[in-house]
């Protein structure tokens, strides 16, 4: 972590960007914030631990329009979406110097079955440990790190940064699990249970937006459902159907462009499985028109804002049911 | 009226709860200017549809197009009905705008404070100043005081706006206001026009030409930069803030200090306004 | 003191659910929210801290007002039903009870809401104490204890037993309901967990953060405080700190097409949102900062002025869990502690 200080404080005073963006320091080892740093002084705050799962891309779209470039630190997986934002024009790639940061893999500080955390040892970095020691009001309790990590982690693209300007830190592969595992085993429901299991899981939904808000795919400056010209701008589910339409349709608006960066369910407050409607839309793009991650490359052109002769014929499409 | 619909042991003057209107009837429509038309409104059987007191506003809605709040412009001593002068400017306004008398539309109110006009502007001369549509609000005071003369002193009236075209209630102000005794009316355009023989000029500039001596209460309502300048020139002439009232206009959804839209510091504007003395407006957060 | 088993809460809820509509913290698809009380439901006790809190009780996330139809080109205005049955709401925390005095004071003020005064009415409040508070917890702070919280019934849980003791008339009425599925009891042992609980209450790392500066007076100090600026950065935008608060109020109204009509609905809204303050020909609140700035000072400062010093927040820490950005109303809190002004 302090090579990363210590370099963000180098740029800083040469001039050569205007402000870091990185994560701060909370009150506890897990708040961790994602900030702005302007000065060498201000990063005494900075902190790069397992608990910085926020992906700083989309702050990226608020930071371009600023005078002067911006450090930003970017994990592997953060840089697919910084790509796809750069190919949406969201993102001026020149603004941004990249520092790509090595990555243990995430924690989720609810994945820690403990009550009264007062802090976790073994989460810092590069030195994280296999083991977390969990201090609470109420005893010690050893953790498994890879226990604690977030489910995007244990299905993770890669550790490899698909843009940067320098790399700094040792990633450790954390991918033990099949990113596809558990859409073939809602494919597999009948329509009866899948609409159950949707339905449970929606239907704890409060209409917060936070996992439209994180999402770096949704970068709309005027959100439909935040219209007031349409009836699309409900705050509330006034019918059952209305939790799903809203799910439903930001898969749709993002899909072919979700880099799968797992933010959507890292926010959730009900704990919404909300990344398993994007991951059943790649694994479909991957099957009809063979495999493709958003963000991979920058201007590349996605299955479905492209169109080639040997596309998968819309009748297949629909005989898939 | 059904059971459900009777009055409110908690809220008199209502229908059970402040959120639910009445229906009304629009028994008459009158084209303004180009972009301004007047509604009148009664119970569907006829009469006002609620006491009013100069200054409060009401909650106007088109089932399904949307409901706004409006400051009631005619004066609570018409004892028939009452008006609302709207602008189009938005969806709901712009669906009224369509509207026939005969239409059913809903109303609920009235909501927020009023001028004091039977206190602190009582036995005062006073000075109304209006740019455009801002004149809908301070119509019902004027009314108010022209109808109870007696009580006030020397009254004028400076209203101005874009056009002669713009000028609302010309009629009304032609008629009965210029021939009331002790009634000043006077008007500007922001551009000279054909057919226009009065003033031309902004409604700050014509201000200061006036040069009203600070022996009476100001009433200021319209767009904020034209408020902005009068106020500075009512300052110059040695106004005081408590002598200079206004009327705040903010997003509002409830009307009855609830829902949380109109808060600005501690105050709601829909409750504790809309009326303010400037005082009053410079102790608010600069938010508005 | 009275208790009873924790064996046999089950059948104290169905007895309870004989004579009231009966709501408490039920486990679905792995969240714990206060929902509706059947024999199959996952009933959670021990989740110290719902993910919404109990409000929906009593001021839900989305509600009827009036239904609109039009009948030979005439408007019918037909009211929602007020709530006439009697509910009760089992197991609220000490801090979410507290929550629902700050509604009280916006909702039952003149003029009153008549939808949230009927169920205030008739809905009876069973308190259950915190058996092990969260390092998130600071209700301390506004005096709240954890301990002995209000409520028409309140509750510990003390091993095994649950104690009850009744402490209105309402509380009273619906002990004798379910009178005989309760026994004598020994206050002693609840006095003993209460002190349990106060001491880990006292070792809470947030238990004793200064409130100094907050309150009426901040409403002017603090509102130009350069501080704002560098706190809101990290902020989505999103309501999720709005939406699992306790007192946080701010409503919409809409309208729902019924087909041959119109449903007029309110819900809940947040002041987080953009479009909150915006109208036809401006908004007066245009940027993030702004808006974060309104819902700390609506809490600390303006709320306060305007209740007798009463905070709108009661500590219960939701929005430390649950803000995607990790802000929160401690870190506010503590921005302006530091700076001292």
């Amino acid at each position: 972590m302090q090579r990363l200080i210590d370099r963000a404080k180098a740029l800083l005073e040469s001039g050569e960007v205007a402000r870091v963006l990185g994560w701060r320091k909370g009150e506890n080892v897990w708040d961790v914030e994602p900030a702005f740093f302007a000065s060498p002084e201000e990063l005494s705050d900075f902190v790069y631990n397992g608990f910085c799962g926020a992906n700083l891309s989309k702050y990226m779209i608020e930071a371009s329009k600023l005078e002067g470039k911006t450090l930003v630190f970017l994990k592997p997986c953060d840089t697919y979406s910084f790509n796809q934002l750069t190919t949406e024009h969201r993102v001026d790639r020149e603004t941004a110097y990249i520092v790509g940061v090595g990555c243990k893999g995430k924690l989720k500080i609810e994945n820690i079955d403990a009550k009264g955390i007062l802090d976790v040892q073994g989460a810092g970095y590069p030195d994280a440990s296999e083991i977390l020691t969990v201090k609470t009001l109420y005893g010690d309790k050893e953790v498994s790190y890879k226990d604690a990590m977030l489910e995007r982690c244990h299905v993770c693209k890669g550790k490899e940064h698909m843009v940067y300007d320098e790399l700094i830190g040792e990633s450790v592969d954390t991918c033990d699990g099949d990113r596809f595992a558990e859409v073939a085993k809602i494919e597999a429901m009948s329509p009866e249970e899948k609409f159950a299991y949707f339905q449970s899981e929606l239907s704890k939904c409060i209409r917060c937006n936070a996992c439209r808000n994180v999402c770096p795919a949704c970068s709309c400056r005027k959100c439909v459902f935040d219209s007031n010209k349409f009836d699309s701008a409900q705050k509330a589910n006034t019918i059952s159907f209305e939790e799903k339409m809203f799910h439903i349709i930001r898969a749709f608006h993002v899909a072919g462009r979700c880099t799968d960066c797992g933010e959507c369910s890292r926010v959730c407050p009900q704990g919404i499985p909300l990344h398993l409607f994007n991951r059943k839309f790649i694994k479909d793009i991957d099957s009809l028109y063979g495999t493709w991650q958003a963000g991979a490359e920058v201007d590349a052109r996605g299955p479905l804002t492209n169109f080639r002769t040997d596309d998968a014929e819309p009748s297949i499409v629909t005989k898939r049911g | 009226m059904s059971e459900a619909m009777h009055e409110c042991k908690h809220n008199p003057g209502f229908c059970r709860d402040t959120l639910i209107p009445q229906v009304a009837l629009i028994t008459d429509i009158r084209t303004e200017t180009p972009d301004v038309k007047t509604f009148r409104v009664e119970r569907p059987e006829g009469g006002k549809l609620f006491e009013h007191l100069p200054g409060q506003c009401a909650m106007v809605c088109v089932p399904g197009v949307g409901e706004a709040m409006f400051s009631i412009t005619s004066s609570p001593t018409n004892k028939e009905y009452q008006e609302f002068s709207i602008k189009r400017c938005g969806v709901l306004t712009e669906h009224l705008h369509s509207m026939n008398a005969g239409d059913e539309i809903l109303v609920r109110g009235p909501y927020g404070n009023n001028f004091p006009v039977e206190t602190e502007l009582k036995g005062k001369n006073l000075l109304f100043i209006a740019g455009g549509i801002a004149l809908a609000p301070l119509r019902s005071v004027i009314n108010y005081c022209l109808d109870n003369r007696e009580n006030y002193g020397e009254i004028d009236i400076l209203y101005g706006s874009r056009s002669a075209d713009d000028l609302v209630q010309r009629k009304e102000i032609e008629e009965v206001w210029m021939n009331t005794p002790g009634v000043n009316v006077h008007l500007t355009i922001d551009r000279p026009q054909e057919g226009w023989d009065g003033h031309v000029g902004f409604v700050p500039s014509y201000l200061k030409e006036l040069a009203f001596d600070t022996n009476r209460t100001a009433i200021l309502c319209g767009p904020p930069i034209m408020i902005k300048f009068c106020l500075q020139g009512l300052k110059e002439m040695g106004f005081a803030m408590e002598q200079v009232y206004t009327t705040l206009e903010l997003r509002m959804k409830c009307g009855v200090g609830k829902c949380g839209r109109c808060n600005i510091g501690t105050k709601y504007v829909c409750k504790d306004g809309p009326v303010f003395r400037f005082d009053q407006v410079d102790e608010l957060p600069n938010e508005y | 003191m009275l208790k009873i088993k924790r064996s046999d809460l089950g059948t104290l809820f169905a007895k309870i659910a004989e004579n009231n509509e009966l709501y408490l913290p039920v486990k679905a698809a792995g969240k714990t929210n206060f929902a509706a009380w059947d024999q199959d439901a996952d009933v959670d006790l021990d989740t110290l801290k719902t993910v919404k809190s109990p409000k929906d009780a009593f001021f839900p996330q989305s509600e009827g007002l009036y239904s609109c139809d039009r009948e030979e080109g005439k408007i019918k205005i037909t009211a929602e039903k007020l709530q006439d049955a009697p509910f009760v709401v089992f197991g609220i925390r000490a801090c979410d009870v507290r929550g629902i005095a700050v509604l009280d004071k916006v909702f039952l003020s003149q003029p009153v809401d008549t939808y949230y005064a009927a169920r205030r009415e008739h809905g009876i409040i069973v308190s259950y104490a915190c058996g092990a508070p969260e390092t998130s917890c600071f209700c301390k702070v506004f005096g709240i204890d954890a301990a002995q919280p209000e409520g028409d019934v309140v509750t510990w849980m003390v091993g095994e037993d649950l104690y009850w003791d009744a402490k209105t008339e309402k509380g009273q009425k619906l002990t004798a309901q379910v009178a005989e599925l309760l026994t004598e009891a020994d206050a002693a042992l609840v006095a003993a967990e209460q002190e349990k609980i106060r001491s880990i209450i006292e070792k809470l790392p947030n238990s004793h953060l200064s409130l100094e500066g907050w309150g009426a007076e901040a409403a002017k100090t603090r509102f130009d405080s350069p501080i704002w600026e560098q706190l809101y950065k990290p902020c989505l935008a999103c309501g999720t700190c709005t939406f699992v608060c306790p007192t946080c109020q701010c409503y919409d109204i809409k309208d729902y097409d019924t087909g041959n009509g119109v449903k007029r609905y309110r819900c809940w809204d947040s002041c987080m949102y953009s479009d909150f303050t915006m109208m036809a020909h401006g908004n007066n609140r245009t940027s993030q900062m702004q808006r974060f700035r309104q819902r700390f000072l609506h809490k600390l400062a303006y709320y306060p002025a305007n209740n007798d010093g009463m905070f709108s927040c009661v500590g219960c820490g939701r929005c430390v869990d649950k803000c995607p950005s990790h802000l929160n109303i401690v870190k506010v809190i503590k921005a302006f502690g530091k700076e001292g002004k």
